[in-house]
């Protein structure tokens, strides 16, 4: 854990977490709460794979496996997928560009408390008449007040909630990359993690933002009856699909390019070589981002809105494969004739880029839409999208995990451990989905809850619940890593334990709670490396020792989110027999909300500086 | 480093952006108002693709008056104008001009929601419930969405101009002006193409 020599000021620990706008604590925060939702929504999926290990299974019922998976796909992309991403964004971009903090510290820490208060309100779904149950698209009809139940409130709410803390990260980060770098850091010298999550961050702010309205006209037509999607009075059920894919696509890649980021960082650091083609990267990686916002319709092709536009959908969708072709060779040349080191990071950085191939090689399969009418909405898509959550994004945070975590906690996770996991995660994963390509193409629909007898899948559906139970082994595997690593690994004090290259290996480990106590001066792409080879290792100071200034921590971020958690509630409550008026709720929540935010914008907040000699004994303490 | 501005000699030409955390402000606030536009957008293509939903109830010329909407319009343009002079007095350090001029923007902005709210219940009296038709549903969400954020801009300049009232301007609270008045000019845009898309062409399309 974050040692106590890297802080000045003495807190309790509840109060400092709770109240911290430290980009690097705020990191651990969105990590922990990640890897707590990730590991439900697994429990989720191992529940009803068992469902689906064999025939006409009774162990859930049809209702609770609709709940499931909604619930599973829901979480895994909102509320683990996401925070994970936001874990490692909030923890290497400050000190990837040589900054002290990110540009709004204080809606850093607001942006977490959101996500936490949104997750948490879907999360209570199952206490108040069962999760939302209309898939994580909800589409209506199926989500409107005639048909879907109580849950779908909390799936709107709680997405709208949680989104809200999304966008206002994504702003930050695009903020503290423009504007924070230090000296000689210039936009074609950011390591590319950056690069990744700067156009991330933009995706998020023009794709969230059409989710948002999205989800207030749902929660419209639910609670308030409104018509949008009604057809009766004018209303229209395919609106909806729209708007959610024009979030919903970008979402993927929202998703996506920060585990392409963090394979270009891990790739080179253990090929010993520099990234290959780092221009072609970059520019690849805002093609993408740009093609992402023109290819929504390729999620609706059999809806019927003519051969024209599936044409032209589908040209747009397969041109993606161009830049994330380039990136995929720029891997592998990396890779070539490098020094490779096969650490677990490693391990999961050269694994990605076959599995990713596979996810995409099926998406160009889907872009197709003709033969899309045959696979569309059966395993085959379940097989391609995972091949893509999993063996892209979940195999990308992993190595980026195996990959911070010294700089992080101050150790490093068992190695033999670590490859273990790996192995048995790596097989179960393509034990588990694999067979689904199969299951999809001799006809097996998705988001059905059971199946007959001797049509041919019993053995497949068995083999992909062993996966998902290898799995989920893997996962308990990586549990006792940390937790043993936590007690018995050797703590690290130098700087740089992999032989990296980029500016966050130039930090004291523990990270100072200022990170540099000089800003560096940056001479190079991969500044730490340049340094080794062309100076005396240490990065050039870019400014003379002096007092440091700091953002001050507030608690205002946490009842904000409380605020808005409290309200969501009334919004909810709208359709619930509670002994308190809905009105009363909302009025609370809104209260606390915006009464927060005035009193934020009220109070004189400069910071703290620390004083010279403070950072002088600290630097000593630290090296 | 950027954030020790010296100011013996005066405020910068640009108080707005002459500190870091100013030109964070400036930057935030824009990509702020990108992912607003989008948002609008999606607004603006639902009631696009439903205003011709009129189920059983009234339709937008039936209801639509030209000569209200043409007054509010001239309300929020105005103000758009006189927060731009706010801000360049701002830029010449004219407080007691700033001040003026922000008052008069607030005071055109309220003028204009209170018409916003007179209009709506005067089409609720003409039997345009908020649930009678799709047309109904997209269009209140739409204009009242603009109204919501007029509103919280009200409340917004209210806030800085009382907490400021005696503090001249400085390099902490020009950005946070300046960055009032960009979202106040994005307001008047989007009023710009509710003016057009919903009432010229509710009347005439």
């Amino acid at each position: 854990m974050v040692s106590e020599a890297t802080n000045t000021r003495k807190k309790s620990v509840l109060w400092d977490w709770l109240t911290t706008v430290d980009h690097k604590k705020i990191a651990i925060l969105y990590l922990i709460a990640g890897t707590l939702f990730f590991v439900k929504a697994g429990l989720m999926a191992v529940l009803f794979r068992i469902q689906l290990i064999a025939p006409e299974m009774e162990f859930i019922s049809g209702q609770t496996f609709n709940e499931l998976v909604t619930m599973h796909g829901t979480i895994m992309l909102f509320l683990a997928a996401t925070p994970l991403i936001f874990a490692f964004a909030n923890f290497a971009i400050p000190l990837q560009i040589g900054a002290r903090d990110v540009a709004f510290p204080f809606v850093n820490a607001l942006g977490f408390w959101l996500f936490l208060s949104g997750g948490i309100l879907l999360s209570i779904s199952w206490f108040f008449g069962g999760a939302p149950d209309a898939g994580w698209t909800s589409y209506v009809p199926l989500a409107s007040r005639e048909f879907g139940g109580l849950g779908i409130d909390f799936y709107v709410l709680g997405l709208q909630i949680s989104g809200f803390g999304t966008l206002i990260s994504g702003i930050n980060f695009i903020v503290t990359i423009i504007n924070m770098r230090a000296p000689g850091m210039t936009m074609m010298r950011l390591p590319l993690f950056c690069w990744t999550m700067l156009v991330t961050s933009m995706l998020i702010v023009f794709a969230f933002t059409p989710l948002a309205a999205g989800l207030a006209l749902l929660m419209l037509d639910r609670i308030f009856d409104a018509q949008f999607f009604i057809p009766g009075e004018g209303g229209n059920v395919v609106l909806w699909q729209h708007i959610f894919w024009i979030f919903g696509h970008p979402e993927v890649y929202i998703l996506v390019m920060p585990a392409f980021g963090i394979i270009s960082e891990v790739v080179p650091a253990f090929s010993k070589k520099r990234l290959f083609g780092y221009t072609s990267m970059v520019f690849a990686v805002l093609i993408i981002g740009f093609l992402s916002f023109m290819v929504w319709l390729h999620h609706m092709f059999t809806v019927g809105v003519g051969p024209i536009a599936n044409s032209v959908f589908a040209i747009a969708t397969m041109t993606i494969a161009v830049p994330t072709g380039i990136k995929i060779f720029n891997w592998l040349f990396t890779m070539w004739g490098g020094k490779i080191k096969f650490t677990t990071a490693m391990h999961f950085g050269a694994s990605f880029v076959p599995t990713f191939v596979l996810g995409g090689v099926t998406g160009v399969m889907l872009a197709m839409a003709p033969v899309d009418h045959l696979y569309h909405d059966t395993y085959f898509v379940v097989a391609h999208f995972h091949y893509i959550i999993v063996g892209g994004i979940v195999l990308g945070l992993l190595a980026g995990l195996f990959y911070w975590y010294p700089k992080m906690f101050g150790h490093k996770l068992n190695e033999t451990l670590g490859i273990i996991f790996f192995w048995i995660f790596y097989i179960g994963f393509h034990l588990t989905f694999f067979v689904q390509h199969i299951l999809g193409l001799i006809g097996m629909p998705r988001r059905v809850y059971t199946y007959l007898e001797g049509q041919g899948m019993d053995t497949m559906n068995f083999i992909s619940s062993v996966g998902a139970f290898l799995m989920s082994v893997a996962i308990i595997i990586l549990v006792i890593n940390i937790i043993y690593s936590a007690l018995k690994a050797e703590r690290i004090t130098e700087k740089d334990p992999w032989d990296a290259r980029t500016l966050e290996w130039a930090t004291s480990t523990p990270v100072a709670e200022y990170n540099f106590a000089q800003t560096p001066q940056v001479r190079s792409l991969d500044p730490v490396f340049y340094e080794k080879i062309h100076g005396n290792g240490e990065m050039k100071p870019a400014e003379p020792l002096d007092e440091i200034h700091m953002p001050n921590g507030s608690i205002l971020p946490f009842i904000m989110g409380v605020g808005m958690f409290i309200a969501g509630f009334g919004f909810i409550s709208f359709h619930m027999d509670l002994f308190i008026s809905p009105y009363v709720i909302i009025a609370i929540g809104g209260i606390t909300f915006f009464g927060a935010m005035a009193a934020r914008s009220l109070q004189n907040d400069h910071g703290y500086h620390i004083d010279k000699e403070t950072v002088e004994s600290m630097e000593k303490e630290l090296s | 480093m950027a954030d020790s501005v010296d100011v013996n000699k005066g405020l910068p030409a640009n108080p707005e952006k002459a500190t870091l955390d100013g030109k964070n402000k400036f930057l935030g606030m824009f990509v702020f108002l990108a992912g607003e536009t989008t948002m609008f957008a999606t607004f603006f293509g639902t009631y696009l693709g439903l205003r011709s939903g009129t189920g059983s109830g009234p339709e937008a010329a039936d209801l639509f008056q030209l000569p209200l909407v043409f007054i509010m319009t001239m309300l929020l343009l105005t103000s758009s104008l006189t927060s731009v002079l706010a801000t360049f007095a701002m830029k010449k350090n004219q407080f007691a001009k700033l001040k003026l001029w922000m008052w008069i923007t607030f005071l055109l902005g309220a003028t204009f929601l209170g018409l916003e709210i007179y209009e709506f219940v005067e089409y609720y009296e003409h039997g345009l419930g908020y649930t009678t038709s799709a047309f109904a549903s997209s269009f209140y969400t739409l204009v009242g969405l603009h109204g919501a954020h007029v509103l919280f801009g009200l409340a917004w300049i209210l806030l800085l101009l009382l907490r400021n009232r005696k503090a001249g301007i400085t390099l902490t609270n020009a950005p946070k002006f300046y960055a009032f008045s960009l979202y106040w000019h994005f307001i008047d845009l989007v009023w710009v193409f509710i003016f057009t898309v919903v009432y010229l062409m509710g009347i005439g399309g």
